[in-house]
């Protein structure tokens, strides 16, 4: 127990690893012995990852659970391992959506089963590593290995263009990461070289001059814009997205984007310029990419015929979201935007899911195809309904909590960019529930549609957890908030240091009502102590 | 005064004497040997590089113990001390390893050379592994074949252990005249044939070009001595246009030798008709041993006036690259891709010279190490596709790899993710080392140019590994794999991936190999 105690993190990153190998040994002739297994790891990965939640304490500054070990002495390189309240959040969105989408292959998946669990498996293990290293060596190493399971994910279990599709994501993909490799050799040589310790190295960028840290910044972008994807570079998304396997969409979605969103958190943010006119150019940029891709990517849902296609487009508007959250520089945004990260993994994974039943029952995913499915299908009406509603930030459900937060950090700075993104809430309205209305509702149009089975349960098992976090989140985010406010207070007074001198705001976790409890959990050094200076 | 070899020289060619005792055995034994017994001369050979291995084994306590005698810490360049040079990089002098050198001063004992000859006898044996049931397949199984693989072994060990020109000399042309029979050793294949004239004709003429360049630095410097020659370049003060004559007469054979853009017409033929299990030699360690010779004498000889053909050199790496692997794209022939592919790695090595710091020396020896591995492991999947009737070096040959030997398939997946650069893999530490000292020396944007090339350059791996796994098999016929084959394929695939998850030993290894007589680049 000590042992787990003190190698949680290993604990969690490695598990899906050891039921990869151990699905090796499984006879390729067995019927579900594959899947059965596959799934076993998959659930136990969750599990492992719960004491996680029991032992995480919000309000520590800096990373909880570290582990570190030698590794490569004779360049720096070290087995660190932690999280903060930002990456807890994504290693337990990680190994809960894992489990979800491997359940949900259990009949999607008929062809080389061994190779389809080892690989998702594996996959698992990539991201949790990506999210988990503090070292950039092991980051690197994470971030560039998890491609390959995902290549092959589309690949062989893909639909029609799924080559295409699969080795464009790999290209795209591995074109941003190997400028990010020289950028983290930048930092390295800079810093001294001696070591790849991420805090370490953050720690000492901050003293790098404002033109070179330019430089850095863009060798780090488009390693992650590429990820997120950013409007220019989004255009290998609805292709991935489109031919993954179901599974394979709910995970690129719901956890994958998500490491360029986290890539721009950790990295990208503490090598902001220091110089104000460099600094706002970039954050201009950036911003200005982010509205172009909320709405951008809302109008071209519009136009789609294919219901993956449309839902991957409007990750491409969602995703804008988040980053125009992160860039904006205010707690409320930076907080908002990891919220509505969670909540696009959740609302866009189901969004997913529900088109793969339907995939599943009809085998085409055109929307002239259907119409009507709430006559035979009404259980699956409505939680699609549900999912849908959250999905285009309906109050009280998730995503509202998400982009509220956001568009309210972002209007504490500019009211114009909070007007342009508040556009794409509406168009996300606009496209889901027509998506929802030609699928769904009036008459059955198509006779192969009359008699479609309801969810089964299985089905049920992936879309109900889902949709019980949806509520949960929207109704009461509280708990998450309390996660985010230290790292998220600390990266604040890092990359926009006036911002708490110059306003006494606070994240709605509850702090509002009690003044002390900022400054309580702030770091004394930089943040004033006393509620006594009022704005 | 003239000196000959005593007891103590002879002990240092041991390693190569063995090998070609072993080969004069497996030329005589030949005879006595029926037609069904000739794996006996593998057998005979494998002992040769063993015992050679062995004898390399000793030589690095031996120059421990030869220090500890002589109380000699630094190079003993002897009558070839070059005061000026010395004292200019007296930090780096420091910092030399111990070595030992015969009494002409024409062979030397140091960590680079164990290095590379380690890399030399371990790409020998892989290969002769790889070739019993290949040359059966062929219908070749002669002993003339493993005799020439030993004497190609010889000479390339001389041409990393020689500091005179002569002993180089000879050591490039023992392996390349070996290398001239074998590329044409499947004598009833016209591609084959075409191969080995093309290479004997091309090869001779760089050797020419080769010659011309080492008379100009005998011309300028009176002595055959790669650090004498440095001294006397610098003493006469030749003015800088006949150095770098010289320089790019002995670049232009060397490049030649290593496939270097412009010089790469001969590679992708070659490789083709070649036998696959000499192409895959020629493309390792004909390579590393032409390296190896690059290195002695970029870093002695050429060192002073590095700062005039480093650009040359960055062109050319620049060159490679970009031919390499944009040409490689478009091939259907799995042996041409490669040799276009090896184009690329040859960009990416001499980017480690253009670095020209300890780094950049230091990941050549890495990379060159890991570029043994992957490349033979990938040619050995090529070579068991071999069966009658059917050559497998086509890339629809691989369709539907994956059902018919899934090991096999996993296996060329690891190979091509290492030489496209992809971690956890030893190409990707090779690869991350030549970026590292880029970045170092200040090289920016060569080591963007040099990192983008990885795309295109996964793209088409990935060509090869698309056939394997994605593809429907396009004939039923399973794969065997030999037990010897099956004991290369291990030993690549293993380094290829222990080098990459934990690369410090390999790094250590690496490290020890340094030869960097004149120190670093001052930039």
């Amino acid at each position: 127990m000590d042992f787990f105690a003190h190698h949680i993190l290993s604990v969690v990153l490695y598990t899906p690893l050891l039921g990869a190998l151990l699905l090796l040994f499984v006879p390729r002739a067995s019927e579900n012995g594959h899947r059965m297994l596959g799934n076993l790891f998959a659930m136990l990965g969750f599990v492992v990852s719960l004491p996680l939640v029991a032992w995480f304490q919000p309000g520590k500054a800096g990373f909880q659970f570290e582990e570190t070990a030698n590794w490569i002495p004779s360049i720096g390189a070290t087995y660190h391992l932690g999280i903060d309240g930002i990456s807890f959040l994504l290693v337990m969105l990680t190994t809960f959506l894992g489990a979800i989408s491997i359940l949900s292959s259990w009949n999607a998946i008929q062809i080389r089963k061994k190779e389809y669990y080892m690989l998702f498996l594996l996959l698992q293990t990539g991201m949790l590593g990506v999210f988990m290293s503090l070292d950039f060596f092991l980051f690197y190493l994470f971030w560039e290995a998890m491609l390959v399971p995902m290549y092959f994910l589309i690949g062989v279990w893909g639909s029609d263009r799924r080559l295409y599709a699969a080795i464009k994501f790999f290209l795209y993909t591995l074109a941003g990461s190997v400028l990010m490799l020289l950028a983290i050799l930048a930092i390295y040589f800079k810093a001294g070289g001696n070591t790849f310790d991420v805090p370490t190295l953050l720690a000492a960028a901050s003293d790098f001059p404002s033109s070179y840290k330019v430089w850095l910044f863009w060798g780090f972008f488009f390693a992650f814009a590429i990820k997120v994807p950013m409007f220019p570079f989004h255009t290998w998304l609805p292709d991935a997205h489109t031919e993954a396997p179901t599974a394979g969409s709910v995970i690129l979605a719901g956890v994958l984007l998500k490491m360029g969103t986290y890539g721009f958190i950790r990295f990208s943010l503490p090598l902001l310029p220091a110089d104000p006119v460099m600094r706002t150019k970039i954050v201009n940029i950036v911003i200005v990419l982010s509205i172009v891709g909320i709405i951008y990517g809302a109008l071209v849902c519009m136009m789609q015929k294919d219901m993956k296609k449309l839902i991957a487009y409007s990750s491409v508007s969602h995703l804008g979201f988040c980053t125009l959250g992160i860039f904006v520089l205010t707690p409320h945004g930076l907080a908002g935007s990891v919220i509505q990260q969670i909540n696009h993994g959740i609302s866009t994974g189901a969004l997913f899911l529900i088109v793969g039943v339907l995939y599943e029952r009809r085998h085409t995913r055109l929307i002239s195809e259907f119409g009507g499915l709430s006559t035979p299908m009404p259980n699956f009406a409505a939680i699609y309904l549900i999912v849908s509603l959250s999905s285009l930030g309906m109050p009280l459900l998730n995503g509202f909590i998400g982009e509220f937060t956001i568009l309210r950090g972002t209007f504490e700075v500019n009211k114009t960019w909070a007007a342009w993104a508040s556009l794409g809430v509406i168009l996300g309205a606009a496209y889901l529930l027509w998506l929802y209305q030609r699928v769904m509702f009036g008459s059955v149009t198509n006779q192969a549609n009359e008699h479609l089975p309801d969810l089964n349960a299985r089905e049920y098992a992936t879309l109900l957890p889902l949709v019980a976090l949806a509520f949960w989140i929207g109704i009461y985010p509280k708990p998450l908030f309390v996660y985010l406010e230290q790292p998220v207070r600390e990266i604040v007074e890092r990359v926009n240091p006036g911002y708490y001198k110059a306003e006494h705001l606070t994240l709605p976790s509850g702090a509002d009502e009690k003044p002390a409890a900022p400054a309580a959990l702030a770091q004394p050094a930089v943040t004033p102590q006393s509620p006594a200076e009022p704005r | 005064m003239v000196q000959f070899f005593n007891g103590a020289d002879f002990r240092l060619i041991l390693p190569e004497v063995q090998l070609t005792l072993f080969a004069l055995g497996i030329l005589l034994t030949d005879f006595w040997l029926e037609r069904r017994e000739k794996y006996f001369n593998a057998v005979m050979a494998l002992l040769g590089v063993a015992f050679s291995g062995l004898t390399l084994w000793g030589m690095p306590y031996r120059l421990v113990s030869f220090l500890e005698r002589t109380k000699i810490g630094n190079f003993n360049l002897g009558r070839f001390a070059v005061p000026g040079l010395i004292r200019a990089s007296s930090e780096a002098a420091k910092t030399t390893r111990p070595h030992l050198m015969d009494h002409t001063g024409s062979i030397l004992i140091d960590p680079f050379f164990i290095f590379f000859a380690s890399i030399f006898l371990i790409a020998t044996a892989l290969v002769i592994l790889l070739s019993v049931r290949y040359l059966d397949m062929e219908d070749e199984q002669e002993g003339e074949y493993y005799a020439l693989v030993l004497f190609a072994t010889v000479g390339m060990m001389f041409m990393a252990s020689g500091i005179d020109l002569i002993v180089q000399f000879i050591g490039l042309e023992t392996m390349a005249i070996s290398f001239y029979i074998l590329a044409g050793f499947l004598r009833r294949d016209r591609r084959s044939n075409e191969g080995a004239l093309k290479y004997l004709l091309l090869g001779a003429f760089s050797s020419g070009i080769l010659a011309y360049g080492f008379s100009l630095m005998y011309g300028m410097s009176a002595t055959t001595n790669i650090f004498g020659i440095a001294q006397g370049m610098a003493r006469t003060g030749e003015s800088g246009w006949l150095v770098f004559l010289a320089f790019a007469t002995v670049a232009a054979g060397l490049f030649f030798k290593v496939a270097a853009v412009p010089f790469h017409q001969w590679a992708p033929d070659v490789y083709e008709g070649a036998p696959t299990s000499i192409t895959a030699y020629l493309s390792v360690a004909s390579k590393t041993a032409s390296f190896a010779l690059l290195l002695r004498l970029f870093t002695t000889a050429f060192w002073p006036s590095n700062a005039n053909w480093t650009y040359l050199v960055a062109g050319v790496a620049v060159a490679s690259l970009t031919l390499g692997n944009l040409a490689a794209i478009t091939q259907s022939n799995i042996k041409r891709l490669l040799a276009y592919s090896s184009i690329s790695h040859v960009g990416y090595v001499l980017l480690g010279i253009v670095a020209g710091n300890e780094t950049g020396m230091r990941g050549i020896s890495f990379y060159l190490f890991a570029y043994a591995f992957m490349n033979i492991g990938a040619f050995a999947i090529v070579i068991i596709l071999r069966r009658k009737g059917l050559i497998g070096d086509e890339l629809d040959d691989l369709n539907g790899l994956y059902y018919r030997s899934p090991g096999a398939a996993v296996l060329l997946l690891i190979f091509m993710l290492s030489l496209a650069g992809i971690p956890p893999t030893a190409g990707f530490i090779g690869k991350y080392y030549i970026f590292l000292a880029l970045i170092q020396t200040g090289h920016t944007w060569l080591a963007v140019f040099a990192v983008l090339y990885i795309v295109p350059a996964l793209y088409y791996y990935f060509r090869i590994v698309v056939h394997a796994w994605l593809r429907d098999p396009t004939d039923k016929v399973s794969i065997a794999i030999s037990p010897m084959q099956t004991v290369a394929l291990t030993a690549t695939v293993l380094v290829t991936v222990v080098a990459g998850i934990y690369p410090e030993p390999f790094i250590r290894l690496a490290q020890y190999s340094v030869f960097l007589p004149f120190g670093a680049l001052g930039r």
